[in-house]
């Protein structure tokens, strides 16, 4: 197992807004997390990468590769984020630094982790601007992210976090903040990656369509709770939590509305 | 059925900062000579994605922003008018986000005021308020209540009756739905589209989404890069798109597992 999740609780004072989530993700798999704002799914993914502010208490345990996360010392973390664990953030433009050309920041990870001097970790930011896919990466890597388009810097960030080939990519709502046209090519980019490098996935998001699109099992997260968690399928066949069937319901009627207009009857 | 809105040539061309000293401005179109025709009654959404000028082009439609050429007219008169109350009166708008659109330190009851005092209608202002407040689907006792006391969908529905409260003839929405979650999206849409039918308004609803278009517009506009790339009944535009744009769009809506 490559992650596995037990009783994980994160509470601010007396507001408890993770309240003993638990699962498991296997070597090469995939798993969405989706839930309405507030109901503690990007909590739940900083908890696992030790990324909460201090005030949060953590409880319970995440095993990740075998070793204990919760409580782990912040040195032998940055040993894992951005090496092991990638991440990969909603709004590009904020996870950014806008100080720093882009191939010092795709080369960041491969010097912090790897040792690889300047100049090499900038040979290979080039390599990686090619593999997601932004043309004359030349250009590209000497560019600040204020010259970039929304979608090129979510393909830097994504560049950045599969830099050093992570067992596990966690996207918190990494299309977003995209136009639709611009979230299809991220979306094929995501999954593709993601199944050459065969990563784990943690997809968090609010879309359920795009969740369904990229990851093979679903939990939907409510007040802090997971109150179901199924296979993709499976839920959409049988959802039985009654939120969750309020989702899909939702899902369903804003789709079959799109379809009705867009495909004629014949079809 | 009149024409109650209609755009003739209509551009709107922003200076931007200079790059450097002695540097030319450059120049964003971001509006570039858009015609249209809204009849009385009529549903129209307006599509297109981030910097595409739906924004602009709804600021000029209400009247908060000036052509830089081409104008808005409404009912045959070129905007401003000599009376912009009345045109206020009858065409309100909607905003994305309630949370920056409603004053924080007014009650509800207050928020829903202002604009019968703003613009001087004449019925009972007390009456109208619980009036619109009810119509909206809100409780009366809420006009006691601060916004940050409200959920999401709540202070959209404040924001509603607000706009409703003059008894407007358009409304305008920016973006209505976007800053909801999907389950309180799916009420806020339900309502507009009761109160349009109910109320007989004209809507022009901008949205990046098509499925909102797709479920409220009878008719759709579609921006890109400041222009109006295609325009037509939703259901013709979005079955037979003529445009590449058009038809990106579309195909780039996620779709349910099962459909295609």
């Amino acid at each position: 197992m490559l992650l596995e999740v037990r009783n994980l609780t994160v509470r601010f004072g007396s507001k408890t807004v993770v309240d003993s989530v638990s699962f498991d993700l296997e070597a090469s798999s995939r798993l969405g997390i989706i839930g309405e704002s507030g109901s503690g799914k990007t909590l739940t993914t900083l908890a696992i990468i030790g990324l909460l502010p201090e005030t949060a208490k953590v409880s319970g345990s995440v095993t990740f590769e075998g070793k204990e996360l919760i409580g782990l010392a912040d040195r032998d973390f940055s040993a894992i984020r951005g090496n092991r664990i990638g991440m990969v953030f909603q709004e590009p433009l904020t996870a950014l630094n806008p100080l720093m050309r882009v191939g010092k920041q795709i080369a960041q990870p491969l010097r912090n982790h790897q040792g690889v001097t300047l100049k090499e970790g900038l040979k290979r930011a080039m390599e990686l601007c090619a593999r997601v896919g932004l043309p004359d990466p030349d250009r590209i890597i000497r560019s600040y992210p204020h010259q970039l388009s929304g979608g090129q810097r979510q393909r830097i960030g994504l560049a950045i976090a599969l830099a050093c080939s992570p067992a596990l990519l966690i996207a918190d709502e990494p299309t977003t903040a995209l136009d639709v046209t611009v979230q299809k090519e991220v979306l094929s980019l995501m999954n593709s990656l993601v199944a050459e490098e065969g990563s784990s996935l943690i997809f968090v998001s609010h879309d359920l369509p795009v969740v369904a699109s990229i990851t093979e099992r679903v939990a939907v997260m409510q007040n802090g709770e997971i109150v179901e968690l199924a296979s993709v399928n499976s839920m959409f066949q049988d959802a039985s939590h009654e939120y969750s069937r309020k989702l899909i319901q939702a899902a369903r009627t804003s789709d079959a509305e799109f379809g009705h207009f867009t495909e004629s009857p014949s079809a | 059925m009149s024409l109650i809105l209609e755009t003739r040539g209509l551009s709107r061309i922003f200076s931007l900062p200079r790059a450097g000293f002695g540097k030319e401005r450059a120049v964003r179109r971001a509006v570039v000579d858009v015609n249209l025709k809204v009849e009385e009654g009529a549903r129209l959404g307006i599509v297109g994605e981030s910097g595409s000028g739906k924004t602009t082009l709804a600021k000029l439609l209400l009247g908060l922003d000036t052509p830089s050429e081409g104008e808005v007219r409404f009912r045959g008169q070129a905007i401003p008018l000599e009376d912009m109350h009345s045109f206020r009166r009858q065409v309100q708008v909607v905003f994305q986000d309630p949370r920056s659109s409603l004053n924080p330190r007014m009650r509800v009851g207050d928020i829903v005021r202002e604009p019968l005092e703003c613009l001087n209608v004449t019925e009972d202002h007390d009456t109208r308020i619980i009036e619109v407040i009810t119509e909206v689907g809100l409780p009366k006792d809420l006009v006691q209540r601060f916004p940050h006391e409200l959920s999401g969908g709540q202070r959209q529905r404040v924001a509603i009756a607000r706009a409703l409260a003059p008894r407007p003839k358009v409304l305008i929405a920016d973006e209505p739905v976007s800053a909801l979650d999907v389950l309180v999206r799916d009420e806020i849409l339900s309502l507009l589209a009761d109160l349009t039918t109910n109320l007989g308004l004209t809507l022009i609803l901008i949205s990046h989404d098509l499925s909102v278009v797709a479920r409220l517009c009878d008719d759709v506009v579609v921006m890109q890069h400041g222009t109006a790339v295609e325009k037509g009944k939703t259901m013709d535009v979005f079955r037979a798109p003529r445009h590449e744009f058009t038809k990106r769009l579309i195909t780039a809506v996620p779709r349910l597992p099962g459909t295609k």
